[in-house]
């Protein structure tokens, strides 16, 4: 069953989480039986297919193994070999599910949400390399991070120590009343989001776009906004779905969108637009990049450290997506768009040539507007589909 | 305090801007002094200088976001 996917499945949640709630309003703790409550939903999830099913349980057992041996090792070692190489075996599956339709008919390794779990579990060998995760993580709590059903598929991708507070804390009655309330507040934003806006704009514009546009041209044009639009009302609506039920479990589970739409420049745009994947790429690709660069002082021009770093994050970025074409050239665009922004905003500190009005800031938020909107008609593969 | 006010100078020259002087109670990613590239140098100029070692992952926006809080954060990890 495809998460938030149909009513019954919004319908057994609500089941499942009735006591959750009503533990949640007594001010009593709760996190045992959403452990429990998440095998339920995993059971759910995943009975559609056996294959991956099977899948999710190897890559859970080589995650687990993996973490926990690092773990045990980094309190005696700090080897840089073996930091190096406990990453690599983490990144394994996900790089074997990627390039294995390339070989065999059936994918033997990939399952739903393959690529949203890998990041948790380089976080977890990143942050104990760098002593933040000392102590053992008990197994029952690190399954439970790893496997969190309300983020299963496709995230917001979530931080261990920021999960653990969540899941150490007392919850009063009044605490917990509130967080129920902007669950459900959240969850009905999904709804609008996902299965009013986005449908429509999906069902009665694009599915329709041949009757509007009048050229092959026109017709490119209006698909370009109406898709980004689709996309980000779609995804944006899963996302809410995933908080709201989280935050209802005790878990306040990262926000993933920032209106987006009104970003100033693409540096912006990166700061409100799937924020919990950009983050994470920021935190743990480009910064350790250029810390280290920066360390061994290999390279002194700090522009070209800094635009290295961003080609180095959005390439990996659009790797991660997928090895299709559209979705290299997505992360080739947003690269380049990064470096000329970085380039600029230099530039412009030195020469002061764009003022900041409010005139100026209306015009920056329309063409960051259209060069992100092209974005997503590179990702959307429409380029590369002949005969539409 | 001579230690706040050696990281408020340092800050200032990897902001290049003396606002951070002025007003230590600014948000820095807000007001754009900051980015993910400053907030490296300010953490090797950090290492290399006071010999304070802070990881990455430690540094939070939400809580090292002024130039007040981010000397009180460094002045924690001394």
């Amino acid at each position: 069953m495809t998460p938030y996917g149909s009513f019954t499945f919004f319908f057994i949640v609500a089941i499942l989480l009735a006591p959750t709630i009503i533990l949640g309003l007594q001010g009593k703790r709760f996190q045992t039986y959403n452990m429990f409550v998440t095998i339920l939903a995993l059971g759910l999830i995943f009975s559609s297919t056996l294959r991956g099913a099977i899948a999710l349980i190897l890559f859970t057992i080589w995650q687990v193994l993996l973490i926990k041996s690092y773990i045990a090792y980094r309190k005696k070692a700090n080897g840089n070999s073996i930091f190096y190489l406990a990453v690599i075996l983490s990144i394994l599956p996900l790089a074997l599910s990627k390039l294995m339709p390339y070989f065999s008919q059936v994918n033997l390794i990939g399952f739903l949400g393959i690529s949203y779990l890998t990041f948790k579990g380089i976080q977890l060998i990143m942050e104990t390399r760098d002593g933040l995760i000392k102590k053992d993580i008990p197994l029952s709590r690190l399954l439970y991070f790893i496997l969190f059903f309300p983020t299963i598929s496709s995230g917001p991708i979530d931080r261990y120590r920021r999960f653990e507070k969540n899941f150490q804390a007392e919850v009063t009655a009044d605490q917990y009343k509130l967080l129920l309330y902007q669950g459900i507040n959240k969850i009905f934003q999904g709804f609008l989001y996902k299965y009013i806006i986005g449908y429509s704009i999906n069902h009665f514009f694009i599915a329709k776009l041949r009757f509007y546009a009048h050229s092959q041209f026109e017709h490119q044009l209006y698909y370009m906004y109406s898709y980004s639009l689709y996309l980000f009302f779609d995804f944006a609506g899963y996302s809410a779905f995933a908080i709201g039920v989280s935050y209802i479990m005790g878990i306040k589970s990262p926000e993933n969108f920032n209106l987006p739409f009104i970003s100033r420049n693409i540096k912006d745009f990166w700061n409100r637009w799937h924020m919990s994947l950009s983050f994470w790429f920021r935190d743990f690709v480009y910064m350790r990049f250029v810390f280290w660069i920066m360390k061994k002082k290999w390279i002194k021009n700090r522009n070209l450290v800094s635009n290295l770093g961003y080609i180095l994050l959005f390439l990996l970025m659009g790797i991660w997506h997928g090895l299709e074409i559209q979705y290299i050239l997505y992360g080739i665009y947003h690269a380049l768009l990064m470096v000329i922004y970085n380039s600029f905003e230099r530039f412009n500190k030195k020469h002061k040539w764009w003022p900041q009005n409010k005139f100026t800031h209306a015009v920056a938020i329309i063409i960051t507007f259209h060069f992100v909107c092209f974005g997503f008609y590179i990702f959307s593969g429409q380029l590369f589909h002949k005969g539409v | 305090m001579e230690f706040i006010n050696e990281i408020i100078t340092l800050l200032a020259e990897i902001c290049q801007d003396d606002i951070v002087k002025e007003n230590p109670d600014i948000d820095l990613f807000d007001a754009g002094l900051l980015d993910s590239f400053g907030t490296i140098e300010l953490l090797v100029q950090v290492e290399e200088r006071f010999g304070i070692m802070v990881p990455i992952s430690e540094f939070d926006r939400d809580l090292w976001n002024t130039p007040n809080s981010i000397a009180l954060q460094l002045a924690d990890w001394k």
